[in-house]
C-alpha cells in the first residue's frame, strides 16, 4: 500500500543529489532508469521510508513516470510504503534458520517488543518483521538492522534482549 | 588436507585488502590474461577447464562464453550474480566479505576475455556491508591501474559497477536480474532470446555467479588442463559448500569436487557430524529447490556406491532417488525436524517470491502453501497428499522462469520419501501438535 501519510514535501539535499548523480554516471546514456533501486534505497536510509511525495520527487528527477517508481518500489521487499520504527528488527524465517530456533526468536521479538509482526512499538523505537534467507544460514538464527544492514548472528533470546537494551540507550543518548 | 583455490589466503590476516591480496599474488592472472593472452586465450582456458557455473544450474562457464553474440559496434556486457538467495546457501556473501578481491580479478579476467568494457556486480541490497566491502576492493584496483582506461598499458578499458538489489530471490534468475538492473521490477523474460543475444539494455550480456568468476583466476594462473585434474569426470575443479542445519560446524567449506558426502558431514576436517549427538534424517545438497534425500539415500546412492558431491554423483538416480548439486547449499536435518513443516516453510517461502507472471506458479505455490498448513496444524485428509501431488506436477515445467520447478520438487521429493510422515500428521492430528515423527521410515501404526 503506498502511503501518503506524513507526506511532507521533501526536498532532497545537496549531498543526497550528488549522490544521485554519482549513481546515474555508471550507465550509459539514457539508461537513467538503472539508478532507480540505488537511488531509493539512499533515499530510504535519508527519510526512514518512502512516501508518494519522495517517490515523485525521484520519479522527476530521472524524468520517468511516477507510476514506473511505485511499480518497482512495491515489488522489492526491502522498500518501506509506511512509516516504520527507527530500528527495523529483520528476523530471517526460511528453513535452514527455523532448524535451529528462528521461530522461537521471533515469537521472543513479539514477547519482547510487545508488537506484533510489522507494527511500531510505542515509543518509535522498533518495528521487527520476518524476511526470507539472509545468506548467512551457517550462522543462524539471524537478524538484520537497516539502513546500513548490519548483521547479528547465532541468536539466542538473550542475545535479543541485550541488543533491545543496547539500541534504547543508544536512542536515548542522541 | 583437500587442495584450496579460491579460499588458499582466507586465514592471512589482510587479505581482503588490495595490498596483502597483491602480496599473496593476486592480480597475476590479470597481468597474465591482458600482457600475454589474448581474449579468445582466455575463454579456450576456461573451456579446457571443464568449469561449470556456479550459481544452480552448472551450465558449463566456457560453452556459454562461446555462446556470447559479438555484433559490431554493439557494447558486450558482463554482470555478476551477487544475489545468493537460495534458501541454504551463503558462500558468495562469505567470499565477498573476506577476500573480494578474488571476485574483482575474477572480474576483470572475464571481462577482458568477453571484450566488455563496462561490467556490472548486482548484488541483494541486504548485503550493504558486503556492497561496501567490493565497491572499496573496486577502487583499490582501480587506484593500482588494474582498472580504468588502458588497463597496464595494453590499451584494455574497463569499469566495474556495483548495484544493489531490493530484496526479491526471483532476481536471482539471470533475466530477472537484468531487468532489475535496469530499473525495473524483476519479472523474468520469456527465452529465446538468450542473454547471450540480447541482455542487458539488449546488448549481447553474460551473467554469471560470483564463485564461477572468482574461479576463473585460478584458471588463468594455472592453465585449465590443472584445474580439470581436480574432481571426477565433468565435475572439476573445486567447489564452495554453504553447510548449515543440525551439524556441529556449519559455514563455508572449499571442497574438491568428488568428496564423498559422508565424509563432508561426518570428518573432522569439515562439519564434523551432527549437532547434539543426534542422528542425521535428511538432506538437502544442493539449496531448498533441490529434492530432499533421507539418509540413507543422501550417503548413498540406489545402487548402493557412496554418495560423492560431484554433479554426476548428486543426480544419480534422476529425482527418484537422486537430488542436485545446485548452488552448493547444504542443509543437513536431524533426527528432530519435522519434514512437513520444513516443506510448509520451503513452499511459503516460494509464494512469496513467485513474480506473479504465470499462473501456474502464483497459484499453485499458494495452493500447496494453503494445503501443506492444513496438513501441518492437524486437519489435513488422506487425500491432500495426492493433491499436492497433483499441483506440484502442475508447475513442474510449465512457467516462464524455473522457479515453479524449484517450487514443485521440495513437495514432490519430501512426499516421494516421507510420505509415511505426511500421512502420520493425518493419522495423528493432535499428537503431531506436540511431537515430531522422528527417524522411522516405515510403517504407519494407525
Ligand atoms: C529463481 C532463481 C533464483 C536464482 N538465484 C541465483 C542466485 O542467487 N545466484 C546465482 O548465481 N544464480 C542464481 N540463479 C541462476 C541464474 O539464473 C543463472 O543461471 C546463473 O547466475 C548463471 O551463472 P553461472 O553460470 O555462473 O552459474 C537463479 C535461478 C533461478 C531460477
Ligand atoms: S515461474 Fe513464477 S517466478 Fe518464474 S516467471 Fe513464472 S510466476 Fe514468475
Ligand atoms: S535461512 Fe536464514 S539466513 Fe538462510
Amino acid at each position: 500500500m503506498l502511503s501518503v501519510k506524513e507526506n511532507k514535501i521533501v526536498d532532497f539535499s545537496t549531498p543526497l543529489l550528488e549522490k544521485f548523480a554519482e549513481v546515474v554516471a555508471r550507465y550509459p546514456k539514457g539508461r537513467q532508469k538503472s539508478a532507480l533501486l540505488p537511488i531509493l534505497h539512499l533515499v530510504q536510509a535519508e527519510y526512514g521510508w518512502l512516501s508518494v511525495d519522495a517517490m515523485d520527487k525521484v520519479a522527476a528527477y530521472l524524468d520517468i513516470r511516477p507510476i514506473e517508481v511505485y511499480e518497482v518500489a512495491t515489488f522489492y521487499t526491502m522498500f518501506f510504503l509506511q512509516p516504520k520504527g527507527k530500528y527495523v528488527l529483520e528476523v530471517c524465517r526460511t528453513g535452514p534458520c527455523c532448524l535451529v530456533g528462528a521461530e522461537r526468536i521471533m515469537q521472543h521479538m513479539e514477547d519482547k517488543l510487545g508488537v506484533k509482526e510489522g507494527e511500531v512499538t510505542a515509543d518509535g523505537l522498533f518495528s521487527w518483521r520476518g524476511v526470507e534467507c539472509l545468506a548467512a544460514c551457517g550462522y543462524a538464527p539471524v537478524l538484520q538492522i537497516g539502513p546500513e544492514y548490519t548483521f547479528y548472528e547465532n541468536l539466542t533470546e538473550e542475545k535479543v534482549d541485550q541488543l533491545i537494551d543496547e539500541l534504547k540507550q543508544k536512542a536515548q543518548t542522541k | 588436507m583437500a587442495r584450496k583455490l579460491l579460499l588458499a589466503h582466507i586465514d592471512v590476516p589482510g587479505i581482503n585488502t588490495f595490498e596483502v591480496y597483491r602480496q599473496k599474488g593476486g592480480y597475476r592472472a590479470v597481468e597474465k590474461a591482458l600482457k600475454t593472452m589474448s581474449p579468445e586465450d582466455v575463454v579456450e582456458e576456461v573451456k579446457k577447464s571443464g568449469l561449470r557455473g556456479r550459481g544452480g544450474a552448472g551450465f558449463p562457464t566456457g560453452m556459454k562464453w562461446g555462446f556470447l553474440a559479438k555484433p559490431e559496434g554493439v557494447p558486450r556486457y558482463l554482470v555478476c550474480n551477487g544475489d545468493e538467495s537460495e534458501p541454504g546457501t551463503f558462500k558468495d556473501r562469505y567470499l565477498m566479505t573476506h577476500i573480494p578481491h578474488a571476485l574483482v580479478e575474477g572480474m576483470i579476467v572475464s571481462s577482458y576475455a568477453l571484450g566488455a568494457n563496462t561490467s556490472y556486480i548486482y548484488i541483494r541490497g541486504e548485503m550493504m556491508p558486503q556492497i561496501r566491502i567490493v565497491e572499496k576492493a573496486i577502487a583499490e584496483a582501480k587506484a593500482a591501474g588494474f582498472i580504468g582506461k588502458n588497463i597496464l598499458g595494453t590499451g584494455y578499458d574497463l569499469e566495474i559497477h556495483v548495484q544493489p538489489g531490493g530484496g526479491a530471490y526471483i532476481c536471482g534468475e539471470e533475466t530477472a536480474l537484468l531487468e532489475s538492473l535496469e530499473g525495473e521490477r524483476g519479472n523474468p523474460r520469456i527465452k529465446p532470446p538468450f542473454p547471450a543475444v540480447a541482455g542487458l539494455y539488449g546488448c549481447p550480456t553474460v551473467v554469471n555467479n560470483v564463485e564461477s568468476i572468482a574461479a576463473t583466476v585460478p584458471i588463468v594462473n594455472d592453465g585449465g588442463e590443472e584445474y580439470a585434474k581436480i574432481g571426477i569426470e565433468r565435475s572439476t575443479g573445486t567447489k564452495l559448500i554453504s553447510a548449515s542445519g543440525n551439524l556441529v560446524r556449519p559455514g563455508v567449506y572449499e571442497i574438491e569436487m568428488g568428496l564423498p558426502m559422508e565424509e563432508f558431514i561426518y570428518s573432522e576436517e569439515y562439519c564434523g557430524g551432527i549437532a547434539n549427538g543426534k542422528r542425521l534424517k535428511a538432506v538437502v545438497a544442493g539449496g531448498s529447490s533441490v529434492p530432499i534425500l533421507p539418509t540413507h539415500l543422501a550417503l548413498k546412492t540406489a545402487k548402493g556406491e557412496p554418495r560423492l558431491m560431484t554433479y554426476e554423483s548428486l543426480a544419480d538416480g534422476g529425482f527418484v532417488t537422486g537430488t542436485a548439486m545446485g548452488s552448493g547449499g547444504f542443509i543437513a536435518f536431524d533426527e528432530d525436524q519435522c519434514i512437513v513443516r520444513n516443506t510448509l516453510n520451503y513452499t511459503r517461502f516460494y509464494h512469496h517470491e513467485s513474480c506473479g507472471q504465470c499462473s501456474p506458479c502464483r497459484e499453485g505455490t499458494g495452493w500447496m502453501e494453503k494445503v501443506l498448513h492444513k496438513i501441518e496444524y492437524g486437519h489435513g485428509d488422506m487425500s491432500d497428499i495426492d493433491l499436492l501431488w497433483d499441483i506440484q506436477q502442475k508447475i513442474d515445467g510449465n512457467t516462464i522462469c524455473p522457479l515453479g520447478d524449484a517450487s514443485a520438487w521440495p513437495v514432490a521429493s519430501a512426499i516421494r520419501h516421507f510420505r509415511d510422515e505426511f500421512e502420520w500428521h493425518i493419522l495423528h492430528p493432535e499428537e503431531a501438535q506436540t511431537r515430531n515423527y522422528g527417524l522411522v521410515m516405515e510403517g504407519v501404526e494407525s
